[in-house]
């Protein structure tokens, strides 16, 4: 049966229940929360109906413009870090028998199902005084003695790739599976190394999937709302932690609305160059 | 590349995904109520806990229910959608499919923040039903994004010679469309599922303060120091995802659903 139009009203009956919850649901929440990012702050965590921008107005000091700053900075460490680690990874998993390839996406997807509190738990042990890595060195006689690695800026990026590289891989798999086997094996005909080819050959053609999975892997890692506050000090929090704590611990709501308006812009946009990013990928 | 050093430069990325969870097994065995690795003394004690201790057993049940009602009302939303969408030639309704998208692309702090939001403003907030809403809506993209690629992967020619033989739209979901998508419900469930049985902060902005899942249980109790069970309660996460996850690989197409998953991402 070809798709057609609907031909009677009751044709649309099945988009009902689905349009109606994601518009109630998500459509409706979400502008609740522009409004809220509006609206006048009282005393005692509550807020009243206004017009007023002073929540945007907080924007201009010092202190969020420190935290965007290192939100930026921290996510395009992860971002970079995890393409340059899941890249060479990912080509040569592509290249390998299915029965492996199952076995490690299995283990990949239960890393990225992982609740940050977890992932967050773990490290936090592996990098702990008592039961940490640390020991481990020490049982080799590498190093003297035990100390906590956390909480520091390396726990909080350590975190937040292992958090991030599952998704990275996942990202580019399936182009990695669409490159044609075919470019690397002229390459090599050709007299080219392994190496060489990989970086002559499938780099430069991969270059529009590249930059995507940056900036995906970019929001992903934007999108980090407890590990900064697990594993780093204060200086480490980022922009979802900043919008939880006011939300939660400050009860200034309409703050944490206004921030998170203003991370779904950044959001909306970065997702714009991607999609730039691949209509270039796909006429090329 | 040659083969050796793939090989040290696949351990390590091994080494790197399972160091955690050693360490966290590793403790979790500890006899005493210690946070001490290598273990010292063997005792599975802090699995029981999970299920003996009155607080954890609860919260166990709590995100149990919640994933399993969750996941099922994603899927409910995700079905008609995607089938609409296979079936009928309606531009504009690609605007629910973005939308179905949406939550699982922007950051999960704004999706929680507009739900506390929302549940707050309509009055619900705390009830333990707006988290299942919150989840289902949060998670819908994976089970939309399963089912859509289980219809496009659906031969036309067949639902055609059913429908030539007079079967109707509904009588050819029943016994022709359904039994083919049936393998792409579990999966799109099973993701949702295991996800939702994650989640913390939509579940914390929405029902944190009247109610504990296994997240919310495992950040309180690390705010408050450190218990063994912490620990049994990550591996047994780390077990369930991958038994999930190991059995839909068995029983369907994982590279297939993961390529299709990753460009609807874009």
């Amino acid at each position: 049966m070809r798709r057609e139009p609907a031909q009677t009203l009751g044709d649309y009956t099945p988009l009902l229940f689905p349009a109606a919850m994601l518009t109630i649901f998500f459509v409706v929440p979400f502008g609740t929360m522009i409004a809220v990012s509006f609206f006048q702050r009282q005393q005692g965590g509550f807020y009243t109906p206004a017009f007023v921008y002073d929540n945007y107005a907080r924007f201009l000091s010092a202190f969020f413009g420190g935290v965007l700053g290192f939100s930026l900075m921290l996510a395009i460490a992860v971002a970079v870090c995890c393409v340059v680690l899941a890249l060479p990874f990912t080509y040569l998993l592509t290249r390998m028998a299915r029965s492996v390839q199952v076995l490690w996406l299995v283990a990949l997807l239960s890393v990225l199902s992982l609740s940050e509190v977890i992932i967050g738990f773990a490290w936090s042990t592996l990098f702990s005084r008592t039961a940490g890595i640390t020991n481990i060195l020490v049982a080799l006689g590498l190093m003297g003695e035990a100390q906590a690695l956390t909480p520091s800026f390396g726990a909080v990026l350590t975190g937040m790739v292992y958090q991030a590289f599952p998704y990275t891989v996942l990202v580019l798999f399936p182009a990695l599976v669409r490159l044609d086997p075919t470019l690397t094996e002229a390459a090599r005909t050709l007299g080219a190394s392994p190496l060489k080819a990989f970086f002559t050959v499938v780099v430069p053609a991969l270059r529009n999937t590249i930059v995507a999975t940056l900036i995906m892997v970019f929001i992903f890692a934007l999108g980090s709302y407890l590990l900064p506050q697990l594993l780093g000090r204060p200086q480490h929090w980022t922009l979802s932690v900043l919008i939880t704590d006011q939300a939660i611990y400050q009860s200034n709501m309409p703050f944490a609305a206004a921030m998170a308006v203003f991370l779904v812009l950044v959001t909306l946009g970065l997702v714009a160059l991607t999609v730039i990013a691949g209509r270039k990928g796909e006429a090329a | 590349m040659s083969s050796i050093f793939r090989q040290f430069y696949f351990f390590l990325i091994a080494l790197f995904l399972a160091l955690p969870l050693i360490v966290v097994a590793g403790v979790s065995i500890n006899q005493k109520q210690t946070l001490a690795f290598p273990p010292e003394g063997f005792s599975v004690s802090w699995y029981g806990e999970i299920f003996l201790n009155p607080e954890w057993r609860n919260a166990l049940l709590a995100s149990i229910t919640l994933a399993v009602l969750s996941a099922a009302l994603a899927v409910a939303i995700a079905l008609p959608l995607a089938w609409f969408l296979w079936r009928r030639v309606a531009p504009w309704a690609n605007i629910f499919q973005l939308l179905g998208v949406a939550p699982f692309t922007l950051p999960p702090v704004i999706t929680a923040l507009g739900m506390l939001t929302f549940w707050a403003t309509a009055g619900f907030y705390g009830q333990p039903w707006t988290a299942v809403v919150s989840h289902a809506i949060f998670f819908v993209t994976l089970p939309l994004v399963t089912l859509s690629l289980g219809f496009t992967s659906i031969d036309r020619s067949l639902v055609e010679a059913a429908a030539t033989m007079g079967a109707d739209d509904r009588k050819i979901f029943r016994t022709v469309v359904l039994p083919l998508i049936l393998p792409y419900i579990v999966s799109g469930y099973a993701f949702a599922f295991v996800l939702s049985l994650n989640e913390y902060i939509v579940a914390y902005m929405t029902v944190g303060f009247t109610m504990e899942t296994l997240p919310i249980k495992i950040f309180n109790a690390l705010r408050y120091g450190y218990t063994p069970t912490m620990a049994s309660v990550t591996i047994l996460f780390v077990l369930t995802a991958a038994i999930i996850f190991g059995l839909v690989a068995r029983f369907g197409d994982l590279p297939k659903l993961l390529g299709a998953m990753a460009s609807e991402g874009k």
